[in-house]
């Protein structure tokens, strides 16, 4: 088994978990742990990393204004809004 | 019905007038209506989208235009957008959300005359390899209702392989085009990273997702992929390079063509009737012309370890939009990341939530050198291993999957439906174009229902033409596709 604190992680990742997932993610997650400790195998040490295999940098475009979404279309998405805004519940006075 | 012709044939016939666009709508639109109970390939059906879109090729073609897709019914993977259709990822974070815009791949093949006849069930964010992992459907496989079709693109090869639509668009992260194409005896092909767009295509793992077409053969595939691929300035991962035409490199025979066996990758790994049938199938490729040579990839079997890392942490990154504030999904709690906690809560399944926790626990701190970055270095040495193997040989050939279809609720143990796609993501970790193309059949003991089995064919970086040409000659020297029809159990009702 592993050390994973999946309940310490589901904070980190804002999500919301019951004991029970805790519990059972806690040992599917060790599980999948147990599998990928494999790795340490393998000869990595000044191996380079590779973040994707396409070699590109840098891709900009001109600075050249075009249309972008509608905002009335964008905002019927929205689960909540008012007027032009999206709607978002209250960020200020919490502690961080 | 013209569906089951083929794209080719079908554009051919609307061009020349014998059929119009409209009466291909109506055919998909009917098929589905027959066989969509049974298979559950779609999650949204867009008939009058279908009929707009149909009209205006009737009208170009009258005008003396030729479309290279003219009146051909596309089904679409629900992880790609399409304008003022819902597009849900099979999540219920996104149920009920209309795409605002279109995806360049989708929007490409309707330029060139397609007919968007639904949008295709998932696992939930292409998360999966049986497309049980989907919160909105269950897709079937139309070779044996009792199996799963494969995943994550499993409804978009169920479709084509119901004969509901003449092609699809997959998605393939780490074989969600590839398995799902085998287990359902079709044509998959995951262009290398970068050749299609993903504007518009749901993000998964950024660094491996890559759309590709599904097809009832490898050249209807490559018009497809001919058609999306090629730099698109909304996608800045989409490469300069230009994209060959692949349809005018399809050739006949193998001659001169070195195909490369994998030495880890012995089939003695496999049951004996499964094993049989790659047998079969690498002695076909020698007796079209082609020169097998044994190839290494020793970094290869810890493929599965490298991208169980490296996919779960692009994820945990990218899902993070999903929060309840913009779009999808939301449930109130008093404060703001109660809100965000209890929307994910409930608006994800539970492979999401794994994937997810596993990303955000490798990406954290005091874990990330030891996991993610060891991953991306592991990343590296698979790379070189397959450049080091292209050079003895033009693709290599291996097993899309160690076993045919399996029933539902088969791998309820994560890990071992992580090990379906141990033939695929080596080749997803390097980027390279990989395909399957059916390759015959076997029967489980117990069952009277054949199963399909895929051959994966793989190739160098950007190396499309040839990979299709000799997948082209393979296909038109075996015939497995064409060999057999989906059993009468998955066509009941049906006229003919």
């Amino acid at each position: 088994m592993s050390d994973i604190d999946v309940a310490y992680v589901a904070k980190l990742a804002r999500l919301a978990l019951t004991p029970a997932e805790i519990e059972t993610f806690g040992a599917q997650l060790g599980a999948l742990l147990e599998h990928v400790n494999a790795l340490a195998e393998l000869p990595t040490g000044d191996v380079p990393a590779t973040a994707q295999v396409i070699a590109q940098r840098n891709v900009v475009r001109a600075d050249d204004v075009v249309p972008s979404l509608d905002r009335e279309v964008v905002l019927a998405a929205a689960p909540d809004r008012m007027g032009p805004y999206f709607r978002v519940p209250r960020i200020l006075g919490e502690e961080a | 019905m013209t569906i089951d012709l083929g794209a080719i044939e079908i554009a051919r016939r609307v061009n020349a007038g014998e059929v119009s666009a409209l009466e291909l709508a109506r055919e998909a639109h009917g098929r589905i209506a027959e066989r969509d109970g049974a298979i559950g390939a779609f999650l949204a059906e867009t008939e009058q989208l279908a009929r707009r879109h149909a009209e205006r090729v009737d009208g170009a073609v009258r005008a003396g235009q030729h479309l290279p897709l003219a009146g051909v019914p596309l089904a679409v993977k629900d992880n790609m957008c399409l304008e003022g259709t819902p597009t849900t990822c099979g999540s219920k974070i996104l149920a009920g959300w209309i795409a605002p815009y279109t995806a360049t791949a989708v929007e490409r093949l309707l330029a060139a005359g397609a007919i968007p006849v639904g949008k295709t069930n998932l696992d939930e964010f292409a998360m999966g390899s049986s497309c049980e992992n989907s919160a909105l459907g269950r897709t079937a496989n139309p070779w044996d209702l009792s199996r799963v079709p494969g995943g994550s693109s499993g409804g978009s090869v169920a479709a084509v392989a119901a004969g509901e639509a003449a092609i699809a668009l997959g998605s393939d992260t780490g074989g969600s085009i590839r398995e799902p194409a085998a287990f359902c005896n079709v044509v998959g092909f995951k262009p290398t990273y970068g050749r299609v767009s993903r504007y518009g295509l749901i993000a998964f793992a950024s660094s491996l997702d890559q759309i590709g077409p599904i097809a009832t053969s490898v050249e209807d595939a490559a018009l497809v992929y001919d058609l999306m691929a090629g730099k698109d300035p909304l996608d800045a991962t989409s490469v300069e390079l230009p994209a060959e035409p692949t349809v005018t490199a399809l050739r006949e025979d193998l001659a001169g063509v070195r195909v490369g066996i994998v030495r880890e990758f012995g089939l003695d790994k496999l049951e004996p009737d499964v094993r049989d049938v790659y047998q079969a199938a690498y002695a076909d490729l020698e007796r079209l012309g082609a020169e097998l040579v044994e190839v290494s990839l020793p970094s290869a079997d810890y493929g599965v370890a490298t991208y169980y890392l490296i996919a779960p942490a692009e994820c945990s990154s990218n899902l993070a939009r999903f929060d309840g504030m913009r779009y999808g999904l939301r449930v109130e709690a008093p404060d703001v990341t109660g809100t965000y906690e209890a929307t994910r809560a409930a608006g994800f399944g539970d492979e999401v939530k794994r994937r997810i926790l596993i990303g955000t626990y490798a990406l954290s701190s005091g874990y990330y050198d030891a996991y993610y970055v060891r991953a991306q270095k592991a990343r590296t040495l698979i790379a070189a291993d397959f450049a080091r193997a292209f050079s003895a040989c033009d693709v290599i050939a291996c097993p899309a999957a160690a076993t045919p279809a399996f029933e539902f609720n088969a791998k309820a143990d994560p890990v071992s439906m992580y090990l379906m796609d141990y033939y695929t993501i080596p080749m997803s970790l390097a980027g390279l174009p990989s395909l399957s193309v059916p390759c015959g059949f076997v029967t489980p003991a117990g069952s009277d229902r054949p199963l399909p089995l895929g051959l994966e064919l793989s190739a160098s970086l950007f190396a499309e033409r040839s990979l299709l040409g000799i997948a082209h000659a393979y296909e038109r020297g075996t015939r497995h596709a064409a060999s057999r029809r989906i059993p009468a159990i998955a066509r009941a009702g049906a006229a003919s």
